[in-house]
């Protein structure tokens, strides 16, 4: 029998199997329910140190190390208001000024290079792309630490130190592999006829380039300009060693001197300046999340 | 390779009509295309050329020359042979730790985070809807923790009377801060890696969606359980994720630096517990002015790095399998 409405029709199949009554929590279900049980927890556990930051950057200065609870014994605003002056008399405006500068450089640096010497690699036959493919493939590998002190020279010599150059500069020249080989092999899934129609019809590889990739290689830049943008974001080894005037900081370096102080004094203004350097990256996540979980899954990109 | 494909098939074109082929257009030899390929190639390859060798290559070869002398950046490099390599490994008791504690963050760290990133990567794969909210939330970790935030945060977690403390003192074990504890302090930077475990996660778990769903069947029907489906399915279909996960966690493990300065305040402190290769290297390169020592340490980690590199991918070939792969 089936039910329709209220009415119980009568057909011919029902006649074997009368259906058993089912319980509503039959195994399958129970099973789903531990399992988003399971998972709220795990998610609880891995979210717990942003939710605790975000509390934390409410207590007042003397909850720390005396109030271990998540939530302030009585929320204030105090340290948001003192972490807007700054600190060692930048104000915190111009650190997150300076950031974004430095990321907005180095982004267009790194998908303009790297999208030509990928375009170079994946559709250009010429002498020697075998050997510098093989090249760009090792210095993915290559632990960036045994190039620090010869490029800290180098810049040092150009007179380029407590400048932006030695953090822009190399981006245009294509040094994050990560990004060359992501767009390789985008081009690679592009079938070929795509833009060998255009070179059938005299385009050369500059308007080839231009008119055609670029357009079809659209996600990857995407995703490349994300991850490039959150990557210097959060980059705190080179301006360490290149930026040495205050005022010229970026957030990370700002954030040290915060963290510099913390044995001494001001703990509230510490997290909550970390929290605020965290926003952009969380908001970039917040609103591209399936683009840069996408790119991870299929380039195999690190965070 | 492709590329060999397509030239042989031009080169026929070539014999067969002569020097300007159908396909081309603008009536150029065989000769000037391949000119014209040439200088397109390298045109479009000099801001990478230019990187590569004048930031990378060259960078590289000095820094080996750097190695072997003695250098502070004022007078001139002073050779003095393999002296920095000899007092390295000889005389320098806080390399030994350097190289002891990031050996042990390292190699317990990595299998850990990896075993994390599987686990629940197959926790997540059990089911579609639902999991994508969780699979962000699990992967948010990686994008922001190599940050000076998510250090800050960490070292607060961690101190004296933190929520970690308190938690634990709910359990009757009283710590008093794991950030000055000399025994605490690398497991707690361990922790601070597994905590990022969601980037491996993503990519164990686009692989574990490509594990065909008719091997299970065919393994239930066999009437295999949960721990053998996962030994002779789930693991060898995985084996050349796994394998990836493996090398750049390895790789990038070996490099941990801004957690590691920030913790300690750059000191590498306590006790030289959280002077982590990097750290110890740059401390030696810009505090102490020894470039020539640290170019030694940098040349050290390239070859232990290539080691691990070349020793995986050689002995990949008897654990990694690949799919249609039937050699």
């Amino acid at each position: 029998m089936t039910q329709r409405g209220d009415v119980w029709v009568r057909d011919d199949a029902d006649q074997e199997r009368v259906p058993a009554p089912r319980p509503y929590w039959n195994r399958k279900r129970i099973t789903t329910a531990i399992w988003f049980i399971a998972m709220a927890a795990l998610t609880a556990i891995v979210l717990y140190p942003l939710v605790w930051l975000i509390f934390a950057t409410f207590k007042d200065n003397s909850e720390f190390g005396q109030n271990p609870a998540l939530l302030p014994e009585d929320p204030t605003f105090d340290n948001y208001a003192k972490v807007m002056e700054g600190i060692a008399g930048v104000p915190l405006w111009r650190f997150f000024a300076n950031s974004a500068v430095i990321a907005i450089a180095a982004t267009a640096g790194t998908l303009i290079s790297s999208s030509m010497a990928a375009y170079a690699f994946a559709r250009i036959r010429f002498k020697g792309v075998g050997i510098f493919f093989t090249a760009m493939i090792g210095t993915l590998l290559l632990p960036f630490h045994v190039v620090i002190i010869p490029q800290y020279i180098l810049f040092n010599n150009l007179g380029m130190i407590d400048t932006y150059w030695p953090l822009i500069l190399p981006k245009f020249l294509a040094t994050e592999a990560f990004f060359v080989f992501l767009m390789v092999q985008f081009m690679r899934g592009i079938p070929r006829e795509m833009d060998e129609a255009a070179r059938v019809d005299g385009a050369g590889h500059v308007r080839t380039f231009a008119s055609i990739m670029l357009p079809l290689i659209q996600p990857a830049l995407v995703t490349s300009a994300i991850f490039s943008f959150i990557w210097t974001w959060n980059d705190f080894l080179a301006p360490l060693m290149y930026v040495t005037s205050p005022e010229k900081y970026p957030v990370p370096i700002a954030l040290k001197l915060y963290n510099d102080q913390t044995s001494t004094s001001d703990y509230g203004a510490t997290v909550t300046a970390s929290l605020l350097g965290m926003v952009p990256i969380l908001l970039f996540f917040l609103v591209f999340q399936r683009l840069l979980i996408a790119g991870v899954a299929t380039q195999g990109l690190k965070g | 390779m492709v590329t060999s494909t397509v030239n042989r098939v031009d080169d026929a074109t070539d014999q067969q009509t002569g020097s300007a082929t159908p396909r081309d257009p603008k009536g150029l030899t065989r000769k000037q295309r391949h000119w014209r390929e040439n200088i397109a190639g390298y045109g479009f390859l000099t801001p990478w050329l230019v990187g590569f060798f004048g930031l990378t290559l060259v960078p590289m070869l000095y820094s080996l020359y750097l190695s072997f002398t003695r250098y502070n950046l004022f007078s001139p490099p002073e050779w003095i042979g393999f002296d920095n390599y000899i007092r390295m490994f000889t005389e320098d008791p806080n390399y030994t730790q350097s190289v002891k504690i990031t050996l042990i963050y390292v190699l317990v760290g990595t299998p850990i985070k990896l075993a994390a990133a599987l686990g629940v990567a197959m926790l997540l794969n059990y089911r579609d809807r639902g999991a994508g909210f969780f699979r962000s939330s699990f992967y948010a970790p990686s994008l922001i923790g190599a940050s000076v935030s998510v250090a800050i945060v960490w070292r607060a977690m961690f101190s004296t009377d933190g929520p970690v403390d308190n938690s634990l003192s709910f359990f009757g074990l009283e710590i008093g801060g794991w950030v000055g504890n000399v025994a605490l302090v690398v497991p707690m930077m361990i922790l601070l890696a597994v905590w990022q475990f969601g980037a491996p996660m993503v990519i164990f778990l686009a692989g574990l969606k490509q594990v065909p769903r008719e091997l299970y069947e065919a393994a239930d029907m066999d009437g295999a359980g949960p721990v053998k489906k996962f030994r002779s399915i789930t693991l060898p279909m995985l084996s050349s994720v796994v394998f990836f996960n493996l090398l750049l966690e390895l790789i990038g493990a070996f490099q941990v630096f801004s957690s590691a300065y920030i913790i300690s305040n750059g000191s590498g402190g306590p006790a030289g517990m959280t002077n982590f290769y990097t750290l110890y290297l740059y401390k030696r390169a810009f505090s102490d002015g020894q470039m020539g020592y640290a170019s030694a340490m940098a040349w050290t980690l390239v070859i232990v790095v290539a080691i691990i590199a070349f020793v995986l991918f050689r002995t990949s070939k008897m654990w990694v399998h690949y799919q249609g792969d039937n050699r």
